[in-house]
């Protein structure tokens, strides 16, 4: 078929009308979803532009310094992100240390065939699942259930291990250990379902080539399969790591908003969503601003894992 | 130019703005669904909660009136469980009148009095300066602002063994302070004879979200610390503990944290059935948190012009300290005389008839001399 204009003499196929109709639907389809494509593009660019305009006036009060303060006066109007940033990156950073190797190894238990399929069937669905829940649900578990539970252990980690600065305070009933564990399990669903998808789509003769030659499942899986779907498996970890530094709900609930950069994890802390979440409603002038001025820093940190996450992951793809 | 001529144009302003987006929006969906596209273009089916107040829609007959009236509010969140249940009753009484409150904090009820889109604001810190101007410029007039009820801040605690925790000034202080650290402080013990109070760390609790009860609990603060540098606002930088979001959170994290502090409003406290501490007053005498001592804290006090009454730091020998009032705001005009006058009726019957539900919710119904000058200043209300 090609494009050329309504010639005199059209084919018989052109001069039906059902042709015709056919081919208007076809060609006005792809205007509408051109356009929506396009809108969607623009919409991003609005959302970018009105959060500049708000975050104006602080971004001019503050400059970039607004990056290393730590103070938030609303009563003195001197307003800093850097106990915010330090949260959403922190408690990101341990969701992944505790989900991604669990994510993975789950991932892998599932696509070899450890288990039978009637089994393994119900596992997936159930993990699936675990996406599914709203992260309101996942905070009020949090505070009502798997904060107190684990508050031994967090205790035993203070008594035992106070020396390491990370463990140096007494944890308190909400801190950023504790939310950062309930991340990952938010996000282990990510990480477990699109590392199996990569995993059970590698081609077949991989496995067998691999067992061919004589090596062993450990060989295979470590030196074969994974390398292979690495791809995928970082994909999901930057999906992952998305999802975690701009969870809001859960993290206001359970990080216990406090506004200071401490080096123990188990001290209150405070994230960009969080703080959003918690100060938007009654605030004004350039506290509004500066609010306005830390979605924009969460937007930026979130572009740029995206952007980190397509670089590895078209360069893992070279590899293969 | 007056206030009704304001209201009209920007609601056709508004309409416009409707009638142009439309199409845009029309073109782009059509080929998807055309349902779906007339659904989103008519206008708003009236049993959406949030009535754009101000334009000038017909009222909804509202079922049992002859003519419903229906006004809409918005503002602070702590006395929203007795505005929505003063308008439900008032509603049952007087069917032609609707009331919808939406409590969505104080700061943006002001913002939606300012710009016109309710009938009435409700804020818990009385309108600043440069709001009253804002207002002026707009409406050529003065903004109306009536105080409604009262309520107390109280220390809340999660204290194994401890029935009624008494806090001296200089103990509370040093707990929001953080320059007490634990609870078997010498200052603690000493005030509490006979308790048994924990080698533990005092885990302070606070507000994470900007809140009235805040601005009413710094507002104290201020007044009564020496040490207290914070200032007074709807959030401000605390020295020591962590943040929750709202009442109900603060209540869920003091109930899970033994050895836990925190303030919260005293209607909450008791709904709760949290222990509350009592607390050391201006004329050191120890009060347990009480409707009656919440109102001894506005007996005997100097009302300002604006109704903008803050007593800090009460010096009445019966007041609980920490006592602040929670406000309405009211325009003097407007073009809808009608509404004007069932809000008036409304105020009036919360007022007076009102008064037993308030004490009844745990708030502090206003003393009788403040309220012939609230109603002194309502009848400015046109």
């Amino acid at each position: 078929m090609t494009n050329q204009p309504p010639h005199p003499h059209e084919t018989l196929l052109e001069a039906s009308t059902k042709f015709q109709v056919v081919r208007s639907i076809d060609q006005n389809f792809r205007r509408v979803t051109f356009s929506l494509a396009i809108g969607i593009g623009l919409i991003l660019v609005w959302i970018t532009y009105s959060l500049l305009v708000i975050a104006l006036p602080a971004i001019q009060a503050f400059g970039l310094g607004f990056l290393v303060d730590s103070t938030w006066d609303p009563v003195k109007n001197i307003y800093g992100a850097l106990p915010h940033v330090y949260g959403t990156v922190l408690s990101s950073f341990l969701a992944l240390l505790f989900a991604v190797p669990l994510g993975v190894g789950v991932a892998i238990f599932l696509t070899e065939n450890f288990l039978a399929p009637n089994i393994l069937q119900p596992i997936a669905f159930t993990i699936e699942l675990l996406a599914a829940i709203p992260s309101v649900v996942y905070g009020l578990w949090g505070l009502f259930v798997f904060l107190p539970t684990i508050k031994p252990l967090l205790q035993g980690l203070n008594h035992n291990f106070g020396w390491i600065p990370f463990f140096s305070t007494e944890p308190g009933g909400r801190q950023l250990f504790g939310a950062s564990l309930v991340l990952a399990i938010m996000i282990l669903p990510t990480i477990i379902a699109i590392s199996r998808d990569t995993l059970t789509s590698l081609p077949p003769k991989l496995r067998q080539g691999a067992y061919g030659l004589g090596a062993t499942r450990w060989e295979t899986i470590i030196l074969v399969l994974l390398p292979a779907a690495l791809s995928g498996i970082v994909g999901s970890i930057m999906l992952a790591l998305g999802r975690a530094l701009g969870e809001t709900m859960a993290l206001a609930m359970l990080v216990g908003n406090a506004n200071q950069v401490n080096v123990s994890w188990l001290a209150p802390a405070s994230t960009l969503s969080s703080l959003i979440a918690n100060q938007f409603g009654e605030a004004s002038g350039l506290q509004k601003s500066s609010l306005f001025y830390e979605a924009l820093i969460l937007m930026v940190l979130t572009l740029l894992v995206n952007v980190f996450a397509q670089m590895l992951v078209s360069r893992f793809q070279q590899v293969e | 130019m007056n206030d009704r001529q304001i209201k009209q144009l920007t609601s056709e302003e508004s309409a416009k703005s409707v009638n142009r987006s439309c199409p845009t929006v029309w073109t782009a969906l059509l080929a998807l669904s055309v349902g779906l596209t007339v659904s989103s273009c008519t206008p708003k089916s009236p049993d959406i909660a949030t009535p754009k107040a101000g334009e000038p829609t017909p009222t909804a007959p509202v079922a049992g009136g002859e003519k419903g009236i229906s006004l809409s509010g918005a503002g602070a969140s702590f006395p929203a469980p007795l505005y929505q249940r003063w308008f439900a009753d008032y509603n049952k009484a007087n069917p032609g009148t609707q009331i919808s409150y939406q409590s969505v904090g104080s700061g943006a009820g002001v913002e939606q009095f300012l710009a016109g889109t309710v009938e009435f604001g409700a804020t818990d810190a009385p309108l600043k300066p440069e709001e009253r101007a804002k207002f002026k410029t707009k409406y050529t007039a003065e903004p109306i602002q009536i105080p409604m009820t009262g309520g107390s801040v109280v220390f809340a605690y999660n204290l194994d063994g401890v029935k009624d925790l008494k806090l001296s000034r200089a103990t509370y202080c040093g707990i929001v302070g953080g320059t007490i650290k634990k609870w078997n402080d010498p200052a603690i013990s000493k005030a509490n004879a006979g308790a048994k109070l924990p080698d533990q760390a005092i885990q302070f609790v606070h507000r994470s979200d900007g809140s009235g009860t805040t601005y009413q609990f710094t507002n104290h603060l201020k007044a009564a610390c020496p040490t207290w540098t914070a200032g007074v606002n709807k959030s401000v930088s605390w020295p020591v503990g962590t943040g929750a979001k709202g009442n109900e959170g603060i209540a869920a994290q003091i109930q899970q944290t033994p050895n836990s502090i925190g303030y919260t409003e005293y209607s909450y406290g008791k709904q709760i059935g949290l222990s509350m501490a009592s607390i050391e007053n201006k004329a050191g005498k120890i009060i347990t948190p009480s409707p009656a001592a919440g109102a001894a804290a506005f007996s005997g006090e100097k009302v300002p012009a604006d109704l903008a009454l803050l007593v800090p730091d009460s010096a009445n020998p019966a007041a609980y300290p920490i006592s602040g009032l929670t406000w309405l705001l009211l325009y003097p005009q407007s073009k809808d005389a009608a509404k004007q006058t069932a809000l008036k009726a409304v105020v009036e019957w919360s007022l007076s008839t009102g008064k037993a539900t308030a004490t009844e919710l745990g708030y502090v119904p206003l003393e009788d001399e403040l309220v012939t000058k609230v109603k002194a200043e309502l009848a400015k209300v046109k």
